[in-house]
C-alpha cells in the first residue's frame, strides 16, 4: 500500500493532536482496508506476532468488539481484560496496572476508562502505544474517526459540509471528537441542546453554538443525534426525558429542515424516541450501520499506522 | 542564644518601620541589637560573627499565614518537623497552620499537640483553628477554648461554611475572644466536583470546571456579613479578578476586610493544567490571564494585603493519579519568595511592598509578633540574594513533599540566611 507521508503519532489520545494530513491518512488507509472484511477469508498478515490489549475500565460492546474484530482481522493476538475481572476492583491503580501489563510487553494498549485523561495518563507511564477509546468525558478519536469516514463515503468531501450534532454536548467525549474532526476538515459543526448540556468555551473546539435545534439543523448535509445519558438527570440538566424528546429529540418534522439527502447519525446505543425518531434510525438517510461498518476498518488502520507494517 | 551576629552592609528593609537603607543589622541575646545605617561601631559589635551582606536584602523574617503541615494524620506528606524546615528554607520564619488536619485541630488538645511539636520545629508555627466541629459546617467549635490554648485565627479552610448563620455567629462570638474568621470561599452548590476552571480549556480536556462566580458568591457573602456585623473577616486564597474587585470595594467602605493570595494565582493561568498536569490542580483553581493581571494589581494597590503560599503537601499516591481523582493543592514554601521577587523585578511592586505582603501584614493581621526588625524584638530575620539565579529543582525542596508544578523554573533570587530568635535554621 502507497503511503505517501508516514504516521508520526505513536499515540492516539485526541483528535486535537491529529492534524488534517494525519486525518486523511487514517481515512485512506481505512479505505484501502474496508474490503478485507468482504472478502471470505477476513485476515491479512500484517499484524503477526503483535499483541493489543483491549483494557476496558467501563462496559463497553460495541467499541470494544470492534478493536477486537479490527485486530484479530490484522492477525495482532488480543487480549480483552475488562473492569469487572481486573485488578482495579481490588483497589490497584491505574498506574500499577499499566506498569504490570507493561511487564507483558505488548505493542498496544486500547482504554477505555470513566476519567477524562486517563489515556494520557497511561500512555506516560508505558512504552507501548495507546489508543484512547473513549476516556471520560474527553474524547473518542476513533468514534470521531470513523463518522469521518462515513461521512466522506456518502458525500465525497468533508470540506464546507454543514453538520448538525444535537443533545449532550458537554459529557458527549464522541461530540468532542467529532466537532474537531469535522472542523479541521473544514466542515461547519453546529451545535445544539439543552444551554445546560453546551459546554463553555465550544466554540474554541470548532463548533458554532445554534439557538435552537431547528436553526442548527436547518440545511444540514449531517444531523447526529447524541444519546442521552440517563444517569445525567441526577443532575438538574433537564426536566424529563418525556421533555427532552419534545424539545430536543429529532424528530421527521426536524429532520425535514436539513438538505434532503442529509445523512442521520447517531453514535449508539440509541434511546429510541428520546433522542432520534426510530422511522429516523431505520430509514434510508441513517448510515448508523454503516458508522460500525467503517469503525471496524478505522481500528485496522489505526493498529497498522501506530505498530507499522514491519 | 549563641553568639552575636552582624549582618554587614546589606539593605535593610522594615517598611513597618519605614526603614529601607544600606547598613549594619546586628543580632544579639536572640534579639535585634541595633540597625546602622552607614555601618555599625566597631565597638558594638566586638565579637561578633561578621556575615557579609553586601547586595544582599535584610528584611524581617518572613510570615506565611496559610500552610498546610499535615500533622497530625497525614505524616505522609508532612511533618511539623518538614514542614517548618521547608519554611526556613523558603526564608519563613513563623507560619499559619490550617486545621484540617485528622484530627481536625477543633480543640484545645490538637492546637496543644502542634504546639509542643512545634517546639522542635525550624519555625514558629501559628495553629489556626476550625470554626465548626470537625469542619463539618454545622456545630461552632469551642472558639473561645481554641483561643487560650493558643489559635491565632479560626477558618473551615479546604471546605467552605456553607450555612450563613453559623459563618456570622463566628465572626459574633469571635468578638468575645478577638478571634479572626479566615474565609476559604466557595459556593459547593456551583463548584461540587470540578476539578479546574470552568472554561474553554476544561471543555477541550473533558474537566468539569468549578466557575469563577462559585468564588465570588461567597467572597461577597463574607464580606456582607463582615460589614453588617463590624467583625473583621481575611479572605483566603484569592484567585479571581472580581473577588478582588470586591474585597476593594468592602475596604473603601470602611469594612474590617483583609486578604491574601498566593504566588500560584500570580504566576500561573489554567494553561498549566493542560496535559492532565495534576501539579497545577489546586482549589482554588488556576484561573484566566486576567484574572492574573487582576491579582497583581490588587497586590500593588493595597487590596491585597498578603502573600500566602497555602503550601500542601501531597505524596506521588495523591497526585499520580487520573485528574478527577488528584488531591487538591501544591507545596509551596520554597518557591514564594522568588515568585514574589519577579513582581519586583517588573516594577509592579517595591521590595518594601513584598516584604510588608510576606511579613510585616501577615503579622499584624494574625496580631502576632514578627514582621519587623525593631531594636528589642525577637531577630526573626531573612537575609535574600535578590539577584541569584537557579533553576529550581527537587533539591530545592526541604518538604516531605514534591508537588510543585514550578520545578525546572529558572527563578532569580531567594533567600540565603534565616534567623529564628538569632539562631540560623536555614543557610545557604
Amino acid at each position: 500500500m502507497a503511503i505517501e507521508q508516514p504516521f508520526s503519532h505513536k499515540h492516539v489520545l485526541s483528535l486535537a493532536d491529529l492534524s488534517p494530513a494525519d486525518i486523511r491518512l487514517v481515512l485512506q488507509t481505512a479505505s484501502s482496508f474496508k474490503e478485507i472484511s468482504q472478502r471470505a477469508i477476513k485476515k491479512v498478515p500484517t499484524l503477526r506476532g503483535k499483541t493489543v490489549i483491549n483494557l476496558f475500565f467501563e462496559p463497553s460492546t460495541r467499541t470494544r468488539l470492534s478493536f477486537e474484530v479490527a485486530a484479530k482481522r490484522m492477525s495482532a493476538d488480543t487480549f480483552n481484560i475488562s473492569s469487572s475481572g481486573s485488578s482495579t476492583a481490588k483497589g490497584e491503580t491505574l498506574i500499577d496496572t499499566a506498569k504490570n501489563l507493561a511487564a507483558m510487553n505488548p505493542d498496544c494498549i486500547i482504554i477505555r476508562h470513566s476519567r477524562s485523561g486517563s489515556a494520557r495518563l497511561l500512555a506516560s507511564h508505558i512504552n507501548a502505544s495507546v489508543i484512547n477509546a473513549g476516556d471520560g468525558t474527553h474524547e473518542h478519536p476513533s468514534q470521531g474517526l470513523l463518522d469521518l469516514m462515513t461521512v466522506q463515503e456518502r458525500k465525497g468531501r468533508l470540506d464546507g459540509l454543514k453538520v448538525a450534532i444535537i443533545g449532550d454536548i458537554t459529557h458527549s467525549r464522541v461530540a468532542h471528537s467529532d466537532i474537531i474532526g469535522f472542523s479541521k476538515m473544514g466542515a461547519e459543526v453546529h451545535v445544539s441542546g439543552p444551554a445546560t448540556l453546551i459546554p463553555k468555551g465550544i466554540e474554541e473546539l470548532g463548533a458554532t453554538v445554534a439557538p435552537s435545534v431547528r436553526e442548527a439543523v436547518a440545511d444540514a448535509d449531517v444531523v447526529m443525534a447524541l444519546r442521552i445519558q440517563k444517569e445525567r438527570q441526577q443532575d438538574p440538566l433537564f426536566p424529563s426525558l418525556r421533555e427532552y424528546a419534545t424539545f430536543f429529540g429529532i424528530s421527521r418534522a426536524v429532520a425535514d429542515l436539513a438538505k434532503p439527502d442529509a445523512l442521520i447519525m447517531h453514535p449508539g446505543p440509541i434511546n429510541r424516541g428520546v433522542e432520534l425518531d426510530p422511522q429516523l434510525a431505520d430509514g434510508p438517510r441513517s448510515v448508523i450501520l454503516e458508522q460500525v461498518t467503517n469503525g471496524v476498518a478505522v481500528r485496522m488502520a489505526l493498529l497498522y499506522l501506530i505498530m507499522g507494517g514491519d | 542564644m549563641g553568639q552575636a551576629l552582624l549582618l554587614q552592609n546589606g539593605r535593610i528593609i522594615d517598611p513597618a518601620n519605614g526603614i529601607d537603607t544600606q547598613g549594619d543589622l546586628l543580632v544579639a541575646g536572640g534579639l535585634v541589637a541595633g540597625i546602622f545605617p552607614g555601618g555599625a561601631p566597631a565597638a558594638q559589635v566586638a565579637g561578633a560573627e561578621v556575615v557579609d551582606a553586601t547586595g544582599k536584602w535584610i528584611v524581617p523574617g518572613l510570615i506565611d499565614m496559610h500552610v498546610h503541615l499535615r500533622e497530625p494524620g497525614d505524616e505522609h506528606k508532612e511533618t511539623i518537623a518538614t514542614g517548618t524546615r521547608a519554611a526556613a528554607a523558603g526564608g519563613f520564619t513563623a507560619v499559619a497552620c490550617m486545621p484540617n488536619t485528622r484530627p481536625v485541630n477543633d480543640s484545645e488538645a490538637v492546637t496543644a499537640f502542634i504546639l509542643a511539636k512545634a517546639q522542635e520545629g525550624s519555625a514558629r508555627v501559628y495553629p489556626v483553628g476550625a470554626i465548626s466541629r470537625e469542619m463539618r459546617g454545622e456545630a461552632l467549635a469551642p472558639l473561645g477554648e481554641l483561643r487560650r490554648a493558643g489559635v491565632v485565627a479560626v477558618t473551615d479552610d479546604g471546605r467552605p461554611v456553607g450555612n450563613s448563620q453559623l459563618m456570622r455567629r463566628a465572626m459574633e462570638y469571635g468578638a468575645n475572644h478577638e478571634l479572626l474568621v479566615i474565609s476559604h470561599a466557595e459556593e459547593m452548590s456551583l463548584s461540587e466536583n470540578g476539578v479546574m476552571n470552568e472554561g474553554p480549556l476544561a471543555t477541550r480536556l473533558g474537566l468539569r470546571g468549578i466557575p469563577h462566580i462559585a468564588e465570588e458568591i461567597m467572597v461577597y457573602r463574607d464580606l456582607a456579613l463582615a460589614c453588617y456585623t463590624g467583625r473583621p473577616v481575611h479572605i483566603a486564597h484569592v484567585s479571581t479578578r472580581e473577588a478582588v474587585d470586591l474585597i476593594r470595594r468592602a475596604k473603601a467602605q470602611g469594612c474590617r476586610v483583609t486578604a491574601e493570595t498566593a504566588p500560584h494565582y500570580f504566576s500561573l493561568t489554567e494553561a498549566a493544567v493542560d496535559r492532565y498536569n495534576t501539579r497545577a490542580k489546586m482549589n482554588p483553581p488556576l484561573r484566566t490571564a486576567a484574572d492574573v493581571a487582576a491579582i497583581r494589581q490588587g497586590l500593588a494597590d493595597g487590596t491585597l494585603d498578603a502573600i500566602a503560599t497555602d503550601h500542601a503537601p501531597h505524596s506521588e499516591l495523591e497526585k499520580e493519579v487520573e485528574f478527577d481523582l488528584a488531591a487538591n493543592g501544591i507545596v509551596g514554601l520554597e518557591s514564594s519568595l522568588p515568585l514574589g521577587l519577579v513582581l519586583v523585578r517588573e516594577g509592579l511592586i517595591t521590595p518594601a511592598r513584598l516584604v510588608e505582603l510576606m511579613s510585616t501584614n501577615p503579622a499584624r493581621i494574625l496580631g502576632v509578633a514578627g514582621g519587623t526588625l525593631s531594636p528589642g524584638a525577637a531577630a526573626d530575620v531573612t537575609v535574600i540574594d535578590p539577584e541569584v539565579r537557579f533553576v529550581f529543582s527537587e533539591a530545592d525542596l526541604a518538604s516531605k513533599s514534591r508537588n510543585s508544578p514550578f520545578l525546572g523554573w529558572e527563578m532569580q533570587g531567594r533567600a540565603v540566611l534565616t534567623l529564628l530568635a538569632g539562631r540560623v535554621t536555614f543557610r545557604r
